[in-house]
C-alpha cells in the first residue's frame, strides 16, 4: 500500500526534482562560483558575486523599478477589481456585457496585449499623442522618456490584471448572506457605511488572496517588456526577472544571472511565508 | 411594512435615468474593451488609415494576408496546438496519480512531501530560466515542444486541486467498488476520475489559456520555427526593429489570439467559473 502510493507519486516527484528543486539548488550553488576560464574548473568565490550585485548600480535601479512596479500595479488593480465586482454584482443594465468587457483582457497573452498598447504609446501616430494633439498639447514619448516609461508599463499591467482579480471579488460578494443587507436596510445604514463596516471586512480573505497573486505576478510576469521597452530607456523599465534574462541570454553571464535569481527566490520565499502564515491558517492544506 | 414599501418603489426605480453608478460601470467597461476594439478596427483597415482615424474607412483583409505571408503562422498554430494538448494531457495523468496518492494513500512523511510540492506554486519554471535551460539542454530538449511543456507537467496547482477533489469523494463509494473486486487502478478510473470531471474541466481551461499565453520560457528554450509557439512567433514578428507596419501587426495579433478569444466568447461562463474554481478552491 505504501509502496503503491510512492509509485503513484514517482512521476511528479521526478519532474519536480528536475525542474524545480535541482535548478533551485544549482542556482544557489552557482551564485557562489565564477566559471573557469578556458576549460578550467569553476572557482569558488563565496559571496563575491553578491558583493558585485551590491555594488551594481543597475541592479539597484532594477530592484527599485520592481518595487515601484509592484506599488503601482497592485493597489490600483485591486481597487479597480473591487469596483468592477461591485458594479457587476448589482442590478446593472447589460451586466453580462460589462462583465465580459472587464474580463476579456485576462484571456489575452501579455505579448498580444503589449502589441495592442504599442498603438497607443507610439510617439508619432499613437492614439494617446493624437488625443493630446487634438486638445492642443504636445505629445509625450510614453515609452521613450525615462520619467514616464515605467508608468506606461504599469498602466498596461493594471488593464491586464484588474479583470482577473474581479472574478474573485465577485464570487466573494455573491457569498455574502443577503440577510446582512436586509438587516442594514432596516437599520437605515447608508450604502457607504455598509460597504466599509460589512462588505469590506468580509472581503478581507479575498483581498489577501488577490494580494499574494499580485505580488507573485509583479516578480514573475515580464513578457510585456519584450515588446514595449526591452527594459529601456537606460533601464528605466527593467525589472528583476528581465534583468536575469538579459544577463543570462544577452550578456551570457550565467553566474550573475544566478545571483539575481537568488534575490527573486528570496522575494518569493517571503511571499510564500506570508501566504502560509496568514492566508492558510484556516487549514486549507489539511 | 418593508416589503410593501419596496414593492411601491420598484416601478419608479425602473423609470429612472441611468444612475451615476451605471454610468461609471459602463464607462469603465468601454475603456477596458476599447484597446481590443481598436486592434480589431486596425486589423481590417488599410495601413493609411492608422494615422487618420475614420470609423467607416474601407474594409480590407490585406493585413491578414500580409501577416500570414510574412511569418509561418500555420506552423506556429500547429506548435501551440501540440504544446497545449500535450501539456494538458500529461498534466492530467501525472497530477491525477499524485493527487490520488496524497488523498488516499498512507505515505510516510506525506505532509512534508505535500509542502514540498506546494513550493512550486511560488517557484515557477520561468523564474529558474537559467538553470532550467541548462537542464533542458542536457536532456536534449532545447528547441523541442516537449522542452517547452515538460517543466510544467508536474503542476503543484493541479496536484493540489485534484487532491482536494478526491478528498471530498465519499469513502463508501470506494469501499463498494473494492467489494465488487475492483483493483486500485479500476477504483481510480471508475470512481474518482469520473466524479472529478468538473475539476478536470476547470483545471483544463485554466491550463489551456496559461500555456497558450505563456511566453518567457518558450522564448528561451526555442530557437527555430519548428518549435516556436504563437506567442513567441508573434513577439519576434512584431518587435519594433522588424519594421512591420501597425496594421499588419494588429492583424497578426488578432490571428494569434483568435482561437482562444472565440472560445472565450462562446464559453464565457465556463471560463470565468474555471478561473474561479481553480483560484478559490
Amino acid at each position: 500500500m505504501q509502496l503503491y502510493g510512492a509509485l503513484l507519486l514517482l512521476p511528479a516527484a521526478v519532474l519536480l526534482a528536475t525542474f524545480a528543486y535541482l535548478p533551485t539548488v544549482a542556482t544557489l550553488i552557482n551564485s557562489l562560483f565564477v566559471p573557469g576560464f578556458r576549460g578550467q574548473p569553476a572557482e569558488f568565490v563565496g559571496l563575491e558575486n553578491y558583493a558585485l550585485l551590491i555594488n551594481d548600480a543597475t541592479f539597484w535601479k532594477v530592484a527599485r523599478n520592481n518595487l515601484v512596479y509592484a506599488l503601482g500595479t497592485i493597489p490600483a488593480s485591486i481597487v479597480l477589481a473591487l469596483c468592477m465586482a461591485l458594479f457587476v454584482n448589482g442590478r446593472l443594465p447589460g451586466r453580462g456585457l460589462v462583465r465580459m468587457a472587464y474580463f476579456t483582457p485576462t484571456i489575452l497573452p501579455m505579448i498580444a496585449a503589449a502589441n495592442i498598447w504599442m498603438f497607443f504609446y507610439a510617439p508619432q501616430i499613437g492614439l494617446f499623442n493624437k488625443l493630446l494633439g487634438a486638445l492642443g498639447f504636445s505629445g509625450i514619448n510614453w515609452l521613450g522618456d525615462p520619467g514616464v516609461a515605467l508608468g506606461s508599463v504599469i498602466v498596461m499591467s493594471v488593464w491586464k490584471e484588474a479583470g482577473f482579480f474581479m472574478i474573485f471579488y465577485l464570487a466573494a460578494l455573491q457569498g455574502i448572506a443577503p440577510e446582512l443587507k436586509e438587516a442594514s436596510d432596516l437599520e437605515g445604514t447608508s450604502r457607504w457605511s455598509f460597504f466599509w463596516r460589512v462588505t469590506f471586512p468580509l472581503l478581507m480573505p479575498t483581498t489577501l488572496f488577490v494580494l499574494i497573486n499580485a505580488l507573485i505576478n509583479a516578480v514573475r510576469v515580464v513578457d510585456h517588456l519584450f515588446i514595449l521597452t526591452k527594459g529601456g530607456p537606460n533601464n528605466a523599465t527593467n525589472l528583476l526577472l528581465y534583468y536575469v534574462y538579459e544577463n543570462a541570454f544577452s550578456f551570457f553571464d550565467r553566474t550573475y544571472a544566478a545571483t539575481i535569481t537568488v534575490v527573486i527566490l528570496l522575494v518569493l520565499a517571503v511571499v510564500a511565508t506570508l501566504k502560509f502564515a496568514i492566508l492558510d491558517r484556516r487549514t486549507h492544506y489539511q | 411594512m418593508t416589503t410593501s414599501s419596496v414593492a411601491a418603489t420598484q416601478p419608479a426605480a425602473r423609470l429612472r435615468l441611468p444612475s451615476l453608478e451605471t454610468f461609471a460601470a459602463w464607462l469603465l467597461a468601454i475603456i477596458w474593451i476599447f484597446p481590443l476594439l481598436y486592434a480589431l478596427w486596425a486589423a481590417f483597415h488599410p495601413p493609411a488609415f492608422m494615422v487618420r482615424f475614420e470609423l467607416f474607412a474601407p474594409l480590407t483583409l490585406d493585413n491578414f494576408a500580409n501577416a500570414w505571408a510574412q511569418a509561418p503562422f500555420a506552423r506556429y498554430y500547429l506548435n501551440t496546438f501540440l504544446l497545449v494538448s500535450g501539456v494538458v494531457a500529461a498534466q492530467f495523468v501525472v497530477c491525477t496519480l499524485a493527487g490520488f496518492a496524497f488523498a488516499r494513500f498512507p505515505i510516510p512523511g506525506k505532509d512534508i512531501l505535500f509542502m514540498l510540492v506546494l513550493i512550486q506554486l511560488f517557484v515557477f519554471p520561468e523564474v529558474l530560466i537559467v538553470e532550467n535551460y541548462r537542464i533542458a539542454s542536457g536532456l536534449g530538449l532545447v528547441n523541442t515542444i516537449t522542452g517547452i511543456g515538460l517543466p510544467y507537467v508536474a503542476s503543484a496547482f493541479g496536484i493540489f486541486l485534484l487532491r482536494q477533489t478526491f478528498k471530498t469523494i465519499p469513502r463508501e463509494l470506494e469501499d463498494a467498488a473494492r467489494i465488487e473486486g475492483c483493483s486500485w487502478t479500476a477504483v481510480l478510473l471508475k470512481v474518482y476520475v469520473p466524479l472529478a470531471k468538473p475539476t478536470y474541466l476547470a483545471y483544463g481551461l485554466v491550463s489551456i489559456s496559461h500555456h497558450w499565453n505563456n511566453f518567457l520560457w518558450p522564448l528561451v528554450v526555442t530557437n527555430s520555427v519548428e518549435s516556436r509557439p504563437l506567442t513567441v512567433g508573434l513577439g519576434i514578428f512584431s518587435a519594433p526593429e522588424t519594421g512591420v507596419n501597425w496594421a499588419t501587426v494588429s492583424a497578426a495579433t488578432l490571428l494569434s489570439i483568435a482561437p482562444l478569444l472565440v472560445a472565450f466568447l462562446l464559453f464565457q461562463r465556463q471560463f470565468v467559473q474555471s478561473f474561479l474554481r481553480a483560484g478559490i478552491r
